[in-house]
């Protein structure tokens, strides 16, 4: 550490401001309570506040609203409902399929139908509270699982299918199968500061929203569908959010067209902030998939033919639906070579919150089903699952000496070459470090001789391809303002969220211009500054406006470096701005000024001193029809490797050690770049284990449909204690091929793929019950109920087939010391 | 006792003068009316004194966003501070006491510090909650001489949630901040300033709820016979969610957090008594002290900001099934002590629950004390708690457990299995305890017990979990019990649970 924080010393001191770390630039004032968030804004003198009254069905005619029993409610000044929008009921931000408010049908429990807008939070609370008396309603069938909306082929949008080859003929001719399915839960984003949007009215009609969202530009032009209104009228501003995740990237527009309308209509401010457990009953989430597959294989583990149905619970509309199918398809492959593979995706419609993005948009749901298949495919050849991981990697990236060479087994289900693949010696780093071999032969031991307590241990890994799925999203654009006084504003279009977005893109501005960080501050994110931008999602924040704000910055640069290089008559190219100073020359010939001087004479000699910037990713393609392409400008690395200790009599578990080694390239921030890998990772490990969603079956009584847990008193995310007591994390240093701003990865996303290793190794654990023969059935989250349901399964399937493997005997005979043997299997879930 | 003395209060009484709420916070007494009771410190803080440092996340007091440090004068003269969750406590409650926000602890703060240095807040919404926490963590440390491990730090984290950093940071800045100079928060002025306060008259404050803080056991009494329909208010763990989320009125609250009495823990004459103002925090360490087996159930009763506010008798006069105190304190064989007027009366706690939110306790009357016998050192008794919930801190139990057995003349001459989670009131598992009472210990006798805990209870299946895990996992709950408390070749803790630490 000491090491790496003398290096960094060295190479601040010789002008950079990239590759080093140093705090989140609002740090100081996240931690004094001095970083305002929506709702610290003070309030306008005669602001309203809106709150929503909520579906108490999952399915119904809408026959009636009570408006008069609503609007004699104190306080209340108005009350809207659908067919108050003059513009568009709707806030899709694919299809028009997203009704603001419910219009004649409710889809799902906590559906907006009407908003009240009070003089105080609190009496739009209770009026809109009294929904249930106020909603006249004819109730209707509800499709509340993604298997039952399957099977009678209800979609949100046509069934999607990648294939290669001949998947069917690969299964046929290989010499081992494996069939198998797989039920895995959707996921709350949890942001800590819920949804929020408080409008403004302006002059001549106009519109200043200040939305906690990750697509200010999208929450503009849907406002602006909404109230008919061009988009010029309606400006979107967000400086922070406090936690987005992927759930306020569409999901943030149904806030903001309600405070929209009403602030339009009345003329008065109106702030529209959900209490915790609205926000839960009305925006999605991850979604959860239900994946079947048929695996054909040969003696070595290689993976020869696979088909897999995917069914994601879409909810009740589409949403980003569709392009997180199309993630999860394109990932399934994870790092690995598939050589003939069908794939189909369905996006079940259901009347349940409509599920929308989440750090990872379906590359998670689709690469944990093939982490499955080769543990599955590791213990049916009593092979370890790292080998048969191992013998699946991509075909290794030809390096400089392989130059035209393409490589062998390097092509993905849809038809991107590989090209920087550094899986292999990545994977053989971390096994090493992590000391993978001596620790699974000791788990093994502790195994045998541990009757209730089995410990479990898996090393996955991660690859995972970034850009936008859809080509024109990748673009982006900057503004750089150098003030006469030498200081730097920097706007951009993305949003900060916590990632250290501002604070990366920064230092790419200060590295630029040879400044210090402290000269350079990062405005809140406008839709009058930056237009038509992309949402801050996929992981693409940095890679995109890092690079639009440095061409910014570099053509003000060069019209300085130009202005001065005329002065002294020398050549351009060779004046360099580091530490707050312009040079050129060496030895006795350096000239040198001070940044800020040069400044103030450029300013005097009418130079401009602001400039835009623009990016767009080069070489991207996609077609949507076939799923084909090369919709990824790189593709971003990774490793884990988890053990964990489960109980078997409870099916509690316990994350003991996390070993994490992941690829972003050459770090622009190691610090932050830490904290992303470890925030999803752990984010991650929620999903899987403790993160467990629970609707009320359609059973006839008052919550039917209703999710249960929709707070964080029965939501239950991560906390202190489950952050493992061994936790190594690092970085693993090689520059990105790719030419990406100083050559770094994006990193919001793919590490959250690394808890794979903690749902395998807690899967390891139980299939240890029965000397690793029988695969266990475990779903997740790998809650204590789902691990107790796996460990009876195989527990009862090892009684079956005892005396057929000797290591299962031997786990049985430790059983028999405690009398575990004479347990009665129990009834099926 | 000076109660004694004071007339008892009728119906007839005129009623006591009204007062405006009265507490220090930012150098001053600040004086609040006008305000509704049920106000939150939160609100109060954002909405009326605009200090928006301290932020709103759930609303329920179960992700520590909201965390603010509240003083109280110790016997020592010296302030001590506690951790509370702000969304949930009503404002009257602070009167009397000393308020420090994040607001208030200047940027410099060791805690801010650290976890600048540290990179501990990313998105930064949760970051004046782990704020206040750390900094009541290295208050309390501070105050007794002690440094707090990393384990310890995690414990005290348990109301604080974070989604975006994984919590290493956090927990490091929290062991760097104990290497920095210390910076205590209770200054001589706020402690002559509460000493100040200490002549103002009980709070009675007048609201469309109105608020009465009796000071005395025999003022609370008269009161609760003379307003039986008032609402008991202790640490409103549970009361300020009926206010914040279900809109529920409460008539007129009646606090118990100014009865110094009823927060008394005693041992002597062979029982434990818990008075039932008592904090949860204070209470699970009595007990611990005395049955080490509670040590972990105490760890993970909700979060250290509710256990600091609510107490042990208001989680047992509530009623509800899925209480961690009750089967703990059934399987013990507590006695519960219950109030009215002059009046009292006791009642095995079993017998005091008599269903769903039903409880034996009659209008006027409220629970005083809670009594446990102290275990006798001869006698060959032996105690496990278990907890079943999705994630270990600060989650509602799926399934609760107290395990107790006294054996004598080689069986089991005793037993109390009590059970939460798997009936409409924490419950005895009659049918298993037959099954093991007269036998001797062995794992035929465990095995009839967990045969007929199926007959003891239905349970139900809800979002915690389905009838049949909790059915299978009392089951395995017994079968624990046995390995770790069996004459021959018994487990250790850290053979037959993850949770054990060395």
């Amino acid at each position: 550490m000491q090491q790496a924080a003398a290096r960094q010393a060295e190479r601040e001191r010789q002008g950079a401001r990239v590759g080093i770390s140093r705090p989140h630039e609002s740090a100081h004032l996240h931690v004094a309570g001095a970083a305002p968030y929506i709702d610290d804004l003070p309030e306008l003198a005669g602001t309203l506040h809106a709150a929503l009254g909520l579906s108490p069905v999952a399915h119904g005619k809408l026959l009636a609203i009570d408006l008069a029993l609503l609007r004699a409610q104190p306080g209340v000044l108005a009350v809207y409902t659908a067919q108050d929008f003059p513009g568009r009921n709707d806030c899709g931000p694919i299809l028009q399929d997203d009704p603001i408010l419910a219009d004649g049908l409710l889809r799902h429990v906590g559906q907006p139908v009407f908003a009240v807008i009070a003089s105080t939070r609190e009496q739009a609370r209770r009026a809109a509270a009294l929904a249930p008396q106020a909603l006249k309603i004819e109730p209707l069938p509800a499709i509340l699982s993604a298997l039952d909306a399957h099977a009678q082929q209800q979609y949100v949008v046509p069934p999607m299918h990648l294939a290669r080859g001949d998947a069917a003929a690969a299964l046929a001719a290989a010499p081992h199968r494996q069939q198998g399915s797989f039920s895995l839960g959707g996921q709350e984003q949890f942001y800590l500061e819920g949804q929020i949007s408080v409008a403004i009215p302006q002059e001549d009609g106009g519109l200043l929203l200040h939305c906690s969202t990750q697509h200010p530009s999208e929450m503009q032009h849907l406002v602006a569908h909404a109230l008919r209104l061009a988009s010029h009228r309606v400006q979107v501003l967000c400086r922070r959010m406090g936690g987005g995740f992927g759930g306020k990237e569409s999901q943030s527009a149904l806030f903001a067209c309600v405070a929209a309308l009403a602030a339009l209509t009345l003329q008065r401010p109106v702030k529209l902030r959900p209490d915790r457990d609205d926000d839960m009953l009305i925006t999605g989430r991850r979604h959860g998939f239900e994946t079947t597959w048929d695996a054909g294989f040969d003696d070595a583990g290689r993976i020869l033919g696979v088909t897999v149905d995917m069914v994601a619970n879409a909810g009740h509309s589409a949403d980003l639906s569709p392009p997180v199918m199309t993630r999860a398809l394109c990932h399934f492959d994870n790092a690995y070579w598939l050589p003939d593979v069908a794939m189909h995706g369905f996006c079940a419609r259901t009347n349940t919150q409509s599920n929308t993005a989440f750090r990872g948009f379906g590359g998670p749901q689709g690469a944990l089903a093939i982490e499955l298949i080769l543990d599955n495919v590791a213990r049916r050849l009593g092979l370890d699952p790292l080998a048969v991981r191992r013998a699946n990697f991509y075909g290794p990236s030809p390096g400089a000496a392989g130059a035209g060479d393409r490589g062998h087994n390097n092509i993905t289900p849809y038809e991107q070459v590989v090209e920087d693949n550094i899986i292999n010696p990545l994977v053989d780093q971390l096994a090493q470090q992590c000391d993978y071999s001596a620790r699974r032969a000791a788990i093994s031991a502790f195994n045998d001789a541990s009757p209730v307590l089995k410990r479990g241990l898996a090393l996955t890994p991660v690859k995972f391809g970034i850009s936008f799925n859809v080509a024109h999203f990748n673009q982006a654009g900057a503004l750089v303002h150098v003030y006469a006084d030498g200081s730097v504003l920097v706007n951009h279009g993305g949003t900060e969220m916590g990632q250290g977005l501002n604070t990366k893109v920064a230092q790419v501005v200060a590295h630029e211009l040879g400044v210090d960080f402290e000269r350079v501050r990062v405005t809140a994110t406008d839709t009058q500054k930056v237009a038509n931008t992309s949402a801050t999602a996929a992981s693409t924040g940095t890679d995109l406006n890092g690079k639009a704000a440095q061409d910014a910055a570099r053509q003000i640069r060069q019209r300085l470096a130009a202005w001065w290089a005329a002065q002294h008559g020398i050549d351009a190219a060779s004046v360099g701005f580091a530490n707050g100073w312009v040079s050129a020359g060496q030895g006795s010939d350096v000239a040198r000024m001070r940044f800020d001087a040069l400044v103030q004479q450029a300013y005097q000699a009418r130079i401009p001193l602001w400039s835009d910037g623009f990016y767009a990713t080069p070489g991207l393609h996609w077609d949507r029809v076939r799923l084909k392409g090369k919709p990824f400008f790189y593709f971003a690395y990774g490793a884990a490797c988890s053990e964990v200790v489960i109980d078997s009599l409870t099916g509690e578990h316990k994350v003991l050690r996390a070993d994490l080694l992941h690829d972003v390239g050459a770090s622009l921030n190691p610090a932050i770049d830490i904290g992303q890998v470890e925030g999803a990772f752990i984010q991650g490990m929620g999903w899987l284990t403790t993160e467990e969603l629970w609707w009320q079956p359609a059973d006839g009584s008052k919550n039917a449909g209703k999710l249960m847990t929709h707070a964080p008193s029965t939501y239950k995310i991560p906390t202190a204690n489950d952050c493992p007591a061994v936790f190594n994390v690092a970085l693993y240093g090689a520059a990105n091929p790719a030419d990406t701003v100083h050559r770094s990865k994006a990193v919001g996303e793919p590490p959250l793929l690394l808890a794979f290793s903690v749902f395998l190794a807690i899967r390891d654990a139980v299939s240890a019950l029965a000397g690793h023969r029988i695969d266990p059935p475990l779903r997740a989250p790998a809650t204590p109920e789902a691990v107790l349901d796996a460990v009876d399964a195989v527990r009862a399937a090892a009684g079956l087939a005892a005396g057929l493997a000797t290591s299962s005997a031997v786990g049985m005979a430790a059983f028999a010391a405690v009398g575990l043997a004479a347990t009665p299997a129990p009834a099926g879930r | 006792m000076t109660q004694a003395l004071m007339p008892a209060l009728t119906p007839t009484d005129p009623p006591e003068p009204t007062r405006p709420i009265r507490f220090h916070h930012r150098g001053e007494v600040v004086s609040v009316q006008g305000l509704e009771s049920t106000a939150s410190v939160l609100a109060w803080l954002r909405e009326h004194a605009h200090r928006t440092g301290t932020k709103e996340g759930c609303n329920e007091g179960d992700c520590g966003a909201c965390t603010v440090l509240v003083g109280e004068l110790g016997a020592d003269g010296r302030v001590a501070f506690k951790p509370i969750n702000s969304c949930i406590q009503f404002l009257p409650t602070l009167d009397g006491k000393a308020l420090i926000t994040v607001d208030d602890l200047g940027g410099d703060h060791p805690a801010q510090q650290a976890m600048v240095a540290c990179h501990g807040a990313q998105c930064g919404f949760c970051t004046p909650g782990f704020v206040m926490s750390l900094a009541a963590c290295l208050e309390r440390h501070a105050a007794a001489g002690s440094v707090a491990s990393r384990q310890q730090l995690a414990d005290d984290l348990s109301g604080n949630l974070c989604r975006c950093t994984g919590y290493r940071p956090i927990l490091d800045a929290g062991q760097q901040m104990l290497r920095l100079p210390a910076q205590r928060l209770g200054s001589a002025a706020i402690a002559q300033a509460l000493q100040a306060l200490q002549a103002d008259p009980p709070l009675h404050y007048a609201a469309a709820t109105p608020f009465h803080a009796p000071r005395t056991l025999a003022r609370l009494a008269a009161l609760r016979a003379a307003k039986p329909e008032a609402c008991l208010l202790a640490g409103s763990t549970d009361i300020g969610l009926w206010v914040n989320k279900q809109f529920r009125a409460l008539g007129e609250i009646v606090y118990l957090g100014e009865v110094a009495e009823l927060k008394q823990i005693s041992a002597a004459g062979g029982w434990l008594q818990i008075g039932a103002g008592a904090s949860l925090a204070a209470a699970w360490d009595a007990l611990a002290l005395h049955w080490p087996a509670t040590r972990e159930m105490g760890l993970r009763f909700a979060s250290l900001p509710i256990r600091e506010a609510g107490t042990m008798g208001g989680n047992i006069a509530n009623g509800s099934p899925i209480g961690d105190s009750a089967p703990v304190l059934i399987a013990l064989g507590a006695w519960v002590v219950l109030r009215r007027g002059e009046a009292q009366r006791c009642l095995p706690l079993q017998d005091f629950y008599l269903g769903y939110l039903k409880t034996a306790l009659q209008p006027g009357e409220f629970v005083q004390t809670l009594r446990v016998p102290l275990p006798e050192t001869t006698a060959d008794a032996v105690l496990r708690v278990y907890k079943l919930s999705k994630r270990f801190d600060c989650d509602i139990s799926g399934l609760a457990a107290g395990l107790w057995l006294r054996l004598g003349g080689g069986v089991v001459a005793d037993v109390r299995f009590a059970f939460g989670g798997l009936a409409g009131t924490v419950k005895r598992a009659a049918g298993a305890e037959a099954a093991v009472r007269g036998q001797p210990w062995t794992e035929v006798t465990v095995q009839a017990a967990m045969a007929a805990l199926d007959d003891d209870f239905e349970p139900l299946s809800d979002l915690r979990a389905s009838a049949s895990y909790r059915r299978r996992a009392a089951r395995n709950l017994l079968l624990r019990f046995w390995l770790e408390t069996r004459a021959d070749a018994p487990l250790a803790a850290d053979k037959v649970s993850v949770w054990s630490r060395p």
